[in-house]
């Protein structure tokens, strides 16, 4: 079983396809819909969490892939600005999906990607703002 | 057996100086005891790193020619700032905003960019648009100004910070049912969070509780450079309700401190967006403090846990101003990660660096390790508890 957080984003011409339900009809895959949005020209993104068999999440992305679906991991849209991030922790009772934590020992704050669900409530609340989304 | 503040500086010329870290003293005392530190250790490091929203630099840009003399208001990188001293002189406080910035009017305002992002951009050395108006005088006749500036280029640049390194602070609380943005940041429902600001133990004035070292000429880090304790800081309230190991359990004293801005760095001085209230900014400060005897030796190994601070609701008791507290807490418990509120158990955040404090309180020790820094004796006392000194709310009269 494989479980992993990506960001989609399609062409004008695919907003209308149903992408997802061949995802879960042809690949057996379980999705969650963290995000989804489309801009004004019509370029739809989406935020999903995908739980399945290894074999059936590589054949869903190729085949999204293969569609014209950009494909890429969450954690390269969603980072950290290490040069800004003063390690205050003021973040850490504000992000709902326990990523972004204190380390008991350093007092450092912890940013674990692969639990980021793209909510976006951490951007605002840094004072510094060092949390970075790239959508 | 006492030691004199000369006597420790004399040890530091001859790289004899026992240097710890407030840290590191909590762990000595533990294992040796007050009278043996207070015989081996001269000198304790504090250090903080928080918002610090009364914090303001002086700038003297030097004479255009033909002369202009400033007024009313200038403006850096477009944030008001305040020219009503002499012809070249200006002041930024950190909470200044840009004249068209939406505040909140759009609530909860984002406050981007403000006076602590223009004095951490000019400490790091970036062109600063200035612009200026006059009313044009004979001897200043210039009407207009407008032009970038940089720190290696002006006369003087000066932090000057009316209060900083508040002693203890709230913790603030909101017992509503809708989320607050605060100075404290985002406050959620039903006390959802709980956010404190306060290094705790290795915090300057929680190790000095009754300021018996740190005084009127002090000399310390301050954001990254060396600056001095210029007076006791506004809203210093010595008299705040002490425990009996003389720790105050709220705010009580504050310091004002002042420093050349050109040693300073954009690491220690860094501009803070708090949404839903404005711009401030986070000022790395960093006390000695000499161990002259036992009594020292025991006031800098306090622990957090025995450092406690008022649970206030700032959905309502803060804003109108009532004395009441929710509860208090140790530091011990608040960087537990949860404290009990009602019976709730409440998640708790920092707005105050601790890693920062501690690299602080390890550069101070180093600088006096290298004999780059040495130690001050105070000019003179601040006001103490035995002052009778209060902070007192507003008092204004009617106007008929």
């Amino acid at each position: 079983m494989i479980s992993k957080r990506i960001v989609l984003k399609f062409p004008h011409r695919l907003v209308e396809q149903p992408i997802i339900y061949n995802l879960v009809k042809k690949y057996n895959l379980e999705f969650s819909i963290l995000k989804a949005s489309v801009t004004p020209r019509e370029e739809g993104l989406l935020v999903l969490g995908l739980k399945g068999r290894d074999r059936d999440f590589q054949k869903g992305v190729e085949y999204l892939t293969k569609m014209g679906v950009h494909v890429q991991p969450l954690s390269q849209d969603v980072i950290r600005n290490e040069s800004k991030c003063t390690h205050c922790g003021v973040c850490v009772t504000i992000c709902p999906a326990g990523a972004l934590v204190l380390d008991p020992a350093t007092r450092e704050v912890k940013f674990l990607s692969d639990k980021c669900i793209a909510c976006e409530l951490c951007v605002p609340a840094c004072p510094p703002r060092a949390m970075e989304v790239h959508f | 057996m006492a030691k004199s503040v000369s006597e420790i500086n004399e040890k530091i010329k001859k790289g004899k100086a026992v240097v710890l870290t407030a840290e590191e003293m909590i762990t000595y005392v533990k294992t040796n005891g007050t009278k043996k530190a207070a015989q081996e250790v001269d000198v304790v490091t504090t250090g903080t790193f928080g918002p610090m929203c009364s914090s303001g630099m002086i700038i003297n840009i030097g004479h255009a020619k033909p002369r202009i003399k400033l007024s009313g208001t200038a403006y850096l990188n477009e944030v008001a700032a305040y020219c009503g001293l002499a012809a070249a002189d200006i002041f930024l406080g950190c909470t200044s905003l840009p004249d068209d910035d939406p505040r909140n009017r759009v609530h909860p305002g984002r406050f981007l960019y403000g006076g602590g992002h223009v004095i951490q951009e000019f400490v790091a050395g970036r062109d600063i648009k200035l612009s200026a108006t006059a009313y044009g005088t004979d001897c200043y006749p210039r009407k207009k100004l407008e032009g970038w500036i940089n720190i290696k280029d002006v006369n003087e640049a000066v932090l000057f910070n009316p209060r900083n390194a508040y002693q203890n602070y709230n913790v603030a609380v909101n017992s509503s049912n809708k989320t607050i943005y605060t100075y404290f940041g985002m406050l959620k429902p039903k006390f959802g969070n709980a956010h404190f600001c306060s290094a705790g133990q290795l915090s300057p004035l929680l190790n000095d509780p009754v300021y018996r070292t740190i005084g009127i000429g002090t000399r310390i880090f301050l954001g990254g450079g060396i600056g001095y304790v210029a007076w006791p800081g506004t809203q210093h309230n010595p008299t705040a309700v002490r425990k009996p190991n003389n720790v105050p359990a709220s705010g009580a004293g504050t310091l004002a401190v002042i420093g050349d801005l050109k040693q300073m760095g954009p690491k220690w001085l860094v501009g803070v967006s708090l949404q839903g209230y404005g711009v401030s900014l986070s000022v790395g400060i960093g006390v000695p403090i000499p161990i002259l005897d036992e009594e020292m030796a025991r006031y800098t190994a306090v622990e957090d846990k025995e450092i406690y601070a008022p649970v206030i609701d700032y959905s309502e008791a803060y804003p109108l101003m009532k004395p009441e507290s929710v509860a208090e807490v140790s530091y011990a418990e608040l960087k537990s990660g949860t404290i009990r509120i009602r019976g709730k158990k409440v998640p708790t955040a920092s707005l105050s660096s601790y890693p920062r404090a501690m690299e602080i309180a390890g550069i101070l020790k180093e600088w006096i390790q290298k004999k780059r820094f040495y130690l001050t004796e105070p000019v003179s006392s601040i006001p103490g508890p035995e002052s009778g000194m209060k902070f007192k709310p507003l008092k204004i009269k009617t106007i008929q």
